[in-house]
């Protein structure tokens, strides 16, 4: 930008130097704590990862053993897959949800402004209220299932939260529940930037609203979905939280996730090292996802 | 055209239309239900949840759970209620806030109108660090909290909370920097006026909305933090997130359900207050983190 050349020729007396350095010396302390608290920590912990650290961190060296051990453990397998489970579903399901909102509210709907809200007030509260509200909501003894039966409805199951099997969708209803008023509220955003003459064109030559939205306004929508698949994957991978909330983990581990893993692996089962590397493999699968998002993004702002 | 395709062009039937409405009021019912059947629940006595039907109200109405859930509930091994943990995540948040806002101002002024060379890079490093499964930092963030003496600290959660903030309060005030007229910057350098001279007098009065944003959006995250209060603070001085889910996962004696759901209710009391107050806001914060300018 210009406005560093600005005071260059007004000869160099100290004041014009260090208004030339202030705006360096400004931004030198974020730049120095993200180096050391974040990339210095993430080499740390790559670090780690290859050496036999249980309890606390030890520095010899053991290449790729805890690697190795990481995909031959159980636990990481069944974690691995219930992600796989809860991501795809958890995408999806909000997307859905989401874009449904979306087109409806934009119908020029009575009572938006009260709608809106409602759909993504869940955003605001942390994942141990969710958690602690479907949990008890989910809970065949007092929830809806006893809820059911009270209401006459002898024959109703549903004890998800308490069946290995199941389990994990109950996982994707919680958050699905919290996330989805957020994706419509992207959605929202993105309808109301479609320029309304190009409808009325459409419109004119006879497009049915069904082909209006598959033909022009679903297209137009793309940032939209990008912009929600990027910070719902990156969601799904860091949920900790919900889980830990809603079921602990359990039944047994049937609803573990790498981020749970690492936590026990780290803390309450002293296998530094091989948890060292479940992180690492968490941070490679979001950069995966993210890196070339942001690298995108910033490049299109030039 | 007609008159009423001002806003939106589609036009529906009546039948679609009501169709609409009822699928839009049956989904208000599923966001509402679980915390509305919860704030009527914590109004019941023990025996009515555990015997009763959730959906009912009240036969008999108390607030027996609320006061036990604010000081007299057992958290961990004390009877101490929530209110010493709602003090703990005020003054964890409160500062933590309030450092991250300001730092992210002077670094969005830096970034956007004294820009040098390497400054994209630097913005994408700090970036891609809002992004990161914090998994990844856990263990050297233990180590160091205890080199510096604040580990198990208030103090120590306001630092982690501070340097993990930055990233994002940085991408907000660049952002809206970015839209804000460099000829004026310029010409207030030409008129004698200095880095933080321009900072006080030319950008903060403008940067009202965008402050909100990112005090909101700072202390919605903060707030509701689990992982960072469940790994560095201890006994004492845990969070609310933390000492709720004690509260409700405690294996020992009866579930008090009712004083759970209170609990619950005064963890997401200060976040939700905020949101009703300026929604406008935290939808904003929440788009700017996602969908770019």
């Amino acid at each position: 930008m210009a406005a560093t050349d600005a005071g260059q020729d007004t000869g160099v007396d100290f004041r014009t130097r260090l208004q030339n350095w202030l705006p360096k010396i400004v931004l030198a302390p974020s730049f120095a704590v993200m180096v050391i608290f974040v990339y210095g920590f993430i080499a740390f912990t790559v670090y780690l990862s290859f050496t036999d650290s249980r309890m606390l961190p030890s520095y010899e060296w053991v290449g790729w053993q805890n690697y190795d051990r990481l995909f031959r453990v159980r636990e990481w397998d069944i974690a691995v897959k219930n992600l796989a489970i809860f991501a795809s579903l958890y995408i999806v399901i909000c997307t859905l949800i989401g874009l449904m909102l979306a087109i409806f509210l934009d119908q020029k709907i009575r009572g938006e402004g009260i709608l809106r809200p409602i759909f993504l007030y869940p955003m605001a509260l942390s994942f141990i209220v969710t958690g602690t509200a479907w949990k008890w909501f989910l809970d065949p003894a007092i929830g809806l299932e006893n809820t059911m039966h009270l209401w006459g409805w002898e024959s109703f199951t549903f004890n998800w939260i308490k069946d290995r099997e199941m389990a994990i969708y109950t996982i994707v209803i919680a958050a699905v529940w919290q996330s989805s008023g957020f994706v419509m509220a992207m959605f929202l955003a993105g309808l109301r930037g479609i320029d309304n003459e190009i409808l009325k064109a459409a419109q004119m030559d006879g497009a049915s609203n069904w082909n209006l939205y598959r033909r022009i306004i679903l297209p137009q929508l793309r940032p939209a979905f990008l912009s929600a698949f990027v910070i719902l994957s990156h969601l799904a991978i860091k949920s900790y939280d919900l889980v830990i909330a809603l079921t602990g983990g359990g039944p047994g581990n049937a609803t573990a996730l790498p981020a749970t893993f690492m936590y026990s692996y780290t803390f309450t089962r002293n296998q530094m090292g091989i948890g060292a590397s479940s992180a690492v493999i968490m941070l490679m699968t979001i950069a995966a996802i993210m890196v070339p998002y942001l690298y995108a993004e910033l490049r299109e702002k030039k | 055209m007609a008159i009423a395709s001002a806003d939106t062009a589609i036009r529906s039937s009546s039948f679609s239309r009501v169709l609409i409405y009822l699928v839009l009021l049956l989904f208000a019912l599923f966001y509402l239900l679980p915390f509305g059947i919860m704030l009527v629940n914590s109004l019941k006595p023990l025996e009515e949840i555990t015997g009763g039907n959730m959906v009912s109200l009240p036969r008999e109405w108390t607030i027996a759970p609320w006061l036990s859930a604010w000081s007299t509930a057992q958290i961990g091994v004390e009877p101490t209620g929530l209110r010493p943990y709602f003090i703990n995540s005020i003054v964890m948040a409160v500062p933590a806030v309030a450092l991250s806002t300001i730092v992210g101002a002077l670094n969005g002024y830096v970034l956007t109108k004294w820009q040098f060379r390497g400054a994209t890079l630097i913005f994408g490093l700090l970036l891609f660090s809002c992004f990161i499964p914090f998994q990844i930092v856990l263990i050297p963030m233990a180590r160091i909290l205890g080199i510096l003496d604040i580990a198990g600290t208030t103090t120590g959660l306001i630092l982690v909370h501070f340097v993990y903030g930055i990233g994002f309060t940085t991408l907000y005030f660049r952002n809206y920097y970015a839209a804000f007229p460099t000829e004026l910057v310029r010409a207030a350098q030409i008129d004698g006026a200095g880095f933080f001279q321009i900072f006080w007098r030319i950008m903060l009065p403008s940067s009202g909305p965008i402050i909100a944003v990112s005090c909101i959006w700072q202390f919605t995250n903060i707030w509701n933090d689990f992982l960072f209060g469940a790994s560095f603070a201890s006994g004492g001085s845990a969070p609310m997130t933390v000492a709720l889910n004690n509260l409700v996962n405690s294996s020992t004696g009866v579930r008090e359900y009712n004083v759970h759901f209170a609990g619950a209710i005064m963890a997401a009391a200060p976040t939700l207050l905020v949101y009703i107050v300026a929604g406008r806001y935290f939808v904003r914060g929440l788009m700017a983190g996602s969908v770019k300018g």
